[in-house]
C-alpha cells in the first residue's frame, strides 16, 4: 500500500507557519541576560517541531537548517551555553531563513540556497565556538560503523584522535562492521557530528559502555538479528510474548532484563549506569540502533533533552482541540446566505406591517421572533469571519526592533487590545496601511536618544499601537511620544505647492494637508518629518476599505493616527436618498454634511457644469439625475437637496431629491451577479423588496473633476 | 471488530498522517493534541494501543504514559512512543514509565503500519 503523504503538506505548512510566529514573537520578547526557561523551552518546542514535519515531508533543506538551530537551542535551554543577545539575531534571521525556505516549498519558487548556507554556517559557527560543557570524566565508547564500503579509515582515525584516545580498533569490510573503542570527552552527538565528513551518520552507531576497566574482546554477536537491522528504526522495550507490563515487574525484569527474544526486538541495551546489575554485564559490542539515525531520510538525531518538559500552555496551543480550519469561501457563503436571509426576513417584516395586529397575531409575534434570531444569526456569521488583530500586530514587535537598531534609536513597542477583532478581509488590507504608519512614526516621529534627552525626554520613545471597539468601528491607533508634526512648516510645504490654505486653518485641517497626493513626494515637510510620503496612499487603502484616518498630533508631545474602520464589509452603514424616483444608498463614511442650496450659491461655469459655495469653499456640483440619465423630477435645485461628500481628499456636492433614512444594508457585488457600473460600488436589496444601488462616491468625485482645484481656488478668492 | 489507536501528537500534520495511514490499513483511530487530551481520550473510550508524541505542551509523552499505566485498564494496553529523539537517555525514560516500544521520526507509514501489526495484530 502506498500512502499519499501529499495531502498533509498543506497542514504542515500552517503548522509550521504558525511555530515560526511564536517563535519569533518569544525571541523578541526574551530577557536575554534572565530568558525563562519555559520560553527557552517553547523556542526549542517551535525549531523541534518543524524538524519533526520537514522530515517527514523530505523537506532535507528545511531539516538541515532546523536540524542546527535545534541543537543551539537544546544546550540553551540545557544551560550548556549561555544564551547571548546576538544569538537572538542570529535566531530571528534563522526564521527568516525558514520562512523563505517553507514559501519557497509552498508556492515553488526558488530557494536562496546563498541564504540557507550563510545562516547554517553561522548556526553552527555559534555551537563551535561555545566552550562544550566537557563531562568531568572521560568516558569509554564504543563506535560501530556499520559494514559496508569502504571507507578513509586514516581520515577517521585522524578524526578520532583529534577527538579523543583510540584504545583498541578492528577493521570491517562488506560483511563485518569496523569497530572502535575510545575515550572521550566529547557526547556521542559531538562524534558522530565531527565525523559526519568522513563516514555518512547513518552508518554510525556509537555505544557508552560504561567501564572500560573491565576485559572483555571487541566480538560482535553472530546471532544477533537485531544488530543487523539498523534501519529498523523501532523497538520494542520487553519481548512481545510477554507483554503484559504489570508481570514484567517481576519476571521480565529483575537482573537479567529480558533481551529481545523477538527477531525485531532491540532493546536499548546499553546505559548499564542506571540499571548497572540489571542486565548483561557489557555485553558484547552490540549495535542499538539507539544512537544511529536510522529512518532513511532522516538527518542526525540530537541527543535527548533528559528534562522532562515543563508544563507549557499557550493560547496557540490549546487552540488546535477547539477550532476546526474552514476554508474562507465557506464562510463566506454562508454570511452570503445569511445576507439573503436578513432581506427575505425585512420583506417578510414590511408586509406584516400591512395586515391588522389582532387578526395575524400568531404571525405578526412569529415575524418578530424571526427578525430577533435572523438579526443574532447575522452577528454569529459575522464573528467568524472576525480574527483578533493581533496577526497584524504581531509583525510590529520585529519591524520596530529592526527599524529602531537601524536609525540608532531606543523604542519600546506597547500593543494594546490586540485581541480585538475585526473581519478577516481587513487583516489582510490592514497590514501595509498599519506598516506604513509604523514606519513613519519611527522614522520622524520618535527622536534620536540624545535629541530626546535634551528636550528633557527619555531616551527611549514610545510606540503603542492600540485597537478597540467604538460605536460599530474599530479603531486602531498609533501613537508615538515623538516630535509630533509641524503646523508651520506643512503649511509653508502647501503654500509652496500653491494649494490652498491659510494661517486661519484648525490645527486638524492643517494635519488633513499631508494627505494631499501633493505631499507625497520626495521632499520633506520639517527636518524629521516628511510625515507626507505616501500618506495619500495609506489614506486610499483605508478608504477602499470604508474607513477614515484621524490624525492628533501636538509638537514636542508626539502624534497619534487613528484608523476608523466598520465593523465588516459586507454589510455597511449608508444613507439612503432618492432621485427622480430611483433609490441610492451611500456610504455614511463619505457623507460630510448635507443642505439646503439657495439658488445665490450656485453658479454655473460656461459648459463645465455647476458650482457651489460652501461658507467660502466652491464645490463641484454634480447633479444624481444627470450621472445616471434619469428624468429630472425636481427642477429647481433650491427644492432639492445638496449632500457634500469626501473622497480621497476631494469634496464635491452631490444634487438629490431627498434624504431618506439611516439603514444598515447588506452589500451585495454587482459585477458578479451583472457587470460594472461606473458611479456604483454594489446594490442591496431594501425591506420592501426594491433594488437600490450603493453609490461609488470615489468614482463620482473623478467624475465631478470637470472643475480644477486651482480654479475653484480662483473663485474663492 | 476493528482495533482502536489513540494517537496522540500535537502537530497536526503528522496527527493526521498517523491516523490517515492507520485507518487506511482498517484500524479505528481517536486523536488527541497533548497528553492531557490523551489521557482524557484514553478514559472514555478504551483503546488496544496508544502512539505517543514525546514533545508536547501540557502534558509530554513520557507523562502520559506513566499516568495511562497507573488506570487500571492501561496497566497491560501496548504504548508506542513515537518520537524524534531516538537516544538511550529518551528509550530508558521510555522503558521506566512503561512504555511498550518506540518508533522514530520521521516515521515511514510503512513501518508504522508494521510495528502496529506486530503489537496488536
Amino acid at each position: 500500500m502506498t500512502i499519499d503523504m501529499s495531502q498533509f503538506i498543506s497542514v504542515f505548512f500552517d503548522e509550521a507557519a504558525e511555530h515560526l510566529a511564536n517563535m519569533e514573537s518569544l525571541l523578541l520578547k526574551i530577557d536575554v541576560s534572565a530568558p525563562d526557561p519555559e520560553d527557552l523551552n517553547a523556542i526549542f518546542r517551535a525549531a523541534h517541531s518543524i524538524k519533526g514535519g520537514a522530515a517527514t515531508f523530505g523537506f532535507t533543506d528545511l531539516t538541515e537548517v532546523t536540524h542546527v538551530l535545534e541543537n543551539l537551542l537544546d544546550r540553551i535551554r540545557k544551560n550548556e551555553i549561555i544564551l547571548q543577545p546576538e544569538m537572538v539575531d542570529v535566531f530571528l534571521q534563522s526564521g527568516d531563513v525558514l520562512q523563505a525556505i517553507l514559501a519557497s516549498h509552498r508556492d515553488h519558487i526558488d530557494l536562496d540556497r546563498a541564504a540557507i548556507a550563510s545562516i547554517t554556517a553561522t548556526l553552527n559557527h555559534l555551537v563551535e565556538n561555545q566552550p562544550i560543557a566537557a563531562p568531568a570524566n572521560q568516558s569509554a565508547l564504543t563506535l560501530i560503523i556499520s559494514a559496508g564500503e569502504d571507507f578513509d579509515a586514516v581520515q577517521l582515525n585522524h578524526e578520532l584522535s583529534r577527538l579523543g584516545e583510540i584504545e583498541d580498533y578492528e577493521p570491517g569490510d562488506v560483511a563485518t562492521p569496523w569497530l572502535y573503542r575510545l575515550k572521550t570527552a566529547f557526547d556521542i552527538q559531538k562524534l558522530i557530528d565531527s565525523l559526519a565528513f568522513v563516514v555518512a551518520p547513518e552508518r554510525i552507531s556509537i555505544e557508552s559502555s560504561a567501564d572500560m576497566s573491565q576485559d572483555f574482546g571487541l566480538f560482535l554477536p553472530e546471532t544477533e538479528e537485531g544488530a543487523i537491522s539498523l534501519d529498523e528504526g523501532y523497538g520494542f522495550f520487553e519481548p512481545l510474548e510477554s507483554s503484559t507490563q504489570t508481570a514484567s515487574e517481576d519476571d521480565g525484569y529483575g537482573f537479567f532484563e529480558p533481551l529481545p527474544t523477538s527477531a525485531n526486538a532491540q532493546i536499548p541495551a546499553s546505559a548499564p549506569l542506571q540499571d548497572g546489575e540489571g542486565y548483561g554485564f557489557f555485553q558484547a559490542i552490540k549495535p542499538t540502533t539507539s544512537t544511529a539515525p536510522v529512518a532513511t531520510n532522516q538527518p542526525i538525531e540530537m541527543p535527548a533533552p533528559a528534562t522532562t518538559r515543563v508544563p507549557n500552555e499557550r493560547a496557540t496551543d490549546k487552540a488546535v482541540d477547539t477550532s476546526i480550519r474552514v476554508s474562507v469561501e465557506k464562510v463566506d457563503q454562508l454570511l452570503n446566505l445569511v445576507g439573503e436571509l436578513v432581506i427575505t426576513q425585512s420583506m417578510l417584516a414590511q408586509n406584516a406591517l400591512q395586515l391588522d395586529p389582532v387578526l395575524h397575531e400568531k404571525l405578526l409575534s412569529g415575524v418578530a421572533q424571526l427578525e430577533r434570531n435572523t438579526r443574532e444569526l447575522q452577528e454569529s456569521v459575522m464573528s467568524i469571519r472576525m480574527m483578533p488583530i493581533s496577526f497584524v500586530f504581531n509583525r510590529y514587535p520585529r519591524l520596530v526592533r529592526d527599524l529602531a537598531a537601524k536609525l540608532g534609536k531606543q523604542v519600546e513597542l506597547k500593543m494594546i487590545g490586540d485581541n480585538t477583532e475585526l473581519d478577516k478581509g481587513f487583516i489582510e488590507k490592514l497590514s501595509d496601511p498599519l506598516t506604513h504608519l509604523v514606519r513613519n512614526s519611527l522614522d520622524h516621529g520618535i527622536e534620536l536618544p540624545d535629541v530626546r534627552t535634551s528636550r528633557n525626554k527619555q531616551a527611549q520613545g514610545t510606540l503603542t499601537l492600540k485597537a478597540f471597539h467604538q460605536g460599530g468601528n474599530i479603531v486602531i491607533e498609533v501613537s508615538d511620544d515623538g516630535a509630533g508634526l509641524s503646523r508651520e512648516r506643512i503649511l509653508a510645504k502647501a503654500k509652496e505647492r500653491g494649494l490652498n490654505v491659510s494661517d486661519s486653518m484648525s490645527d486638524n485641517e492643517v494635519w488633513m494637508l499631508i494627505f494631499e497626493a501633493g505631499f507625497s513626494t520626495a521632499s520633506e515637510i520639517t527636518d524629521v518629518s516628511g510625515r507626507g510620503v505616501g500618506m495619500d496612499v495609506v489614506r486610499k487603502n483605508i478608504q477602499s476599505m470604508g474607513g477614515r484616518v484621524e490624525i492628533q498630533s501636538m509638537q514636542g508631545i508626539g502624534s497619534t493616527m487613528s484608523i476608523r474602520l466598520p465593523l465588516t464589509l459586507a454589510i455597511l452603514d449608508g444613507m439612503s436618498i432618492s432621485a427622480s424616483d430611483e433609490l441610492y444608498i451611500i456610504p455614511l463614511t463619505f457623507i460630510v454634511e448635507s443642505l439646503q442650496p439657495k439658488s445665490s450659491e450656485i453658479k454655473t461655469m460656461a459648459g463645465r457644469g455647476n458650482v457651489i459655495n460652501v461658507r467660502g469653499e466652491y464645490l463641484p456640483l454634480i447633479a444624481l439625475y444627470e450621472i445616471f440619465n434619469l428624468k429630472p423630477k425636481i427642477n429647481s435645485f433650491e427644492e432639492g437637496l445638496v449632500i457634500i461628500l469626501e473622497a480621497e481628499g476631494q469634496k464635491i456636492a452631490l444634487f438629490v431629491d431627498d434624504l431618506l433614512g439611516q439603514h444598515q444594508v447588506v452589500v451585495k457585488n454587482l459585477e458578479t451577479n451583472y457587470r460594472r457600473v461606473n458611479g456604483v460600488a454594489g446594490a442591496t436589496i431594501m425591506g420592501d423588496g426594491h433594488v437600490a444601488f450603493i453609490l461609488d462616491v470615489a468614482a463620482l468625485v473623478k467624475m465631478a473633476q470637470h472643475v480644477t482645484p486651482t480654479e475653484l481656488t480662483a473663485m474663492a478668492a | 471488530m476493528a482495533k482502536k489507536i489513540l494517537a496522540v501528537d500535537d502537530s497536526a500534520s503528522i496527527r493526521q498522517m498517523v491516523s490517515f495511514t492507520l485507518r487506511s490499513a482498517g484500524y479505528e483511530v481517536v486523536e488527541a493534541v497533548d497528553g492531557n487530551a490523551g489521557v482524557s481520550q484514553a478514559k472514555s473510550t478504551q483503546v488496544d494501543l496508544v502512539l505517543t508524541d514525546q514533545n508536547m505542551p501540557g502534558m509530554d509523552g513520557l507523562t502520559l504514559i506513566r499516568t495511562l499505566r497507573g488506570l487500571p485498564q492501561y496497566s497491560a494496553t501496548p504504548i508506542l512512543m513515537l518520537t524524534t529523539e531516538s537516544s538511550d537517555a529518551m528509550k530508558q525514560q521510555g522503558r521506566a514509565v512503561g512504555a511498550t516500544g518506540w518508533l522514530v521520526k520521521p516515521f515511514d507509514p510503512q513501518k508504522l503500519l508494521e510495528v502496529v501489526r506486530k503489537v496488536i495484530g
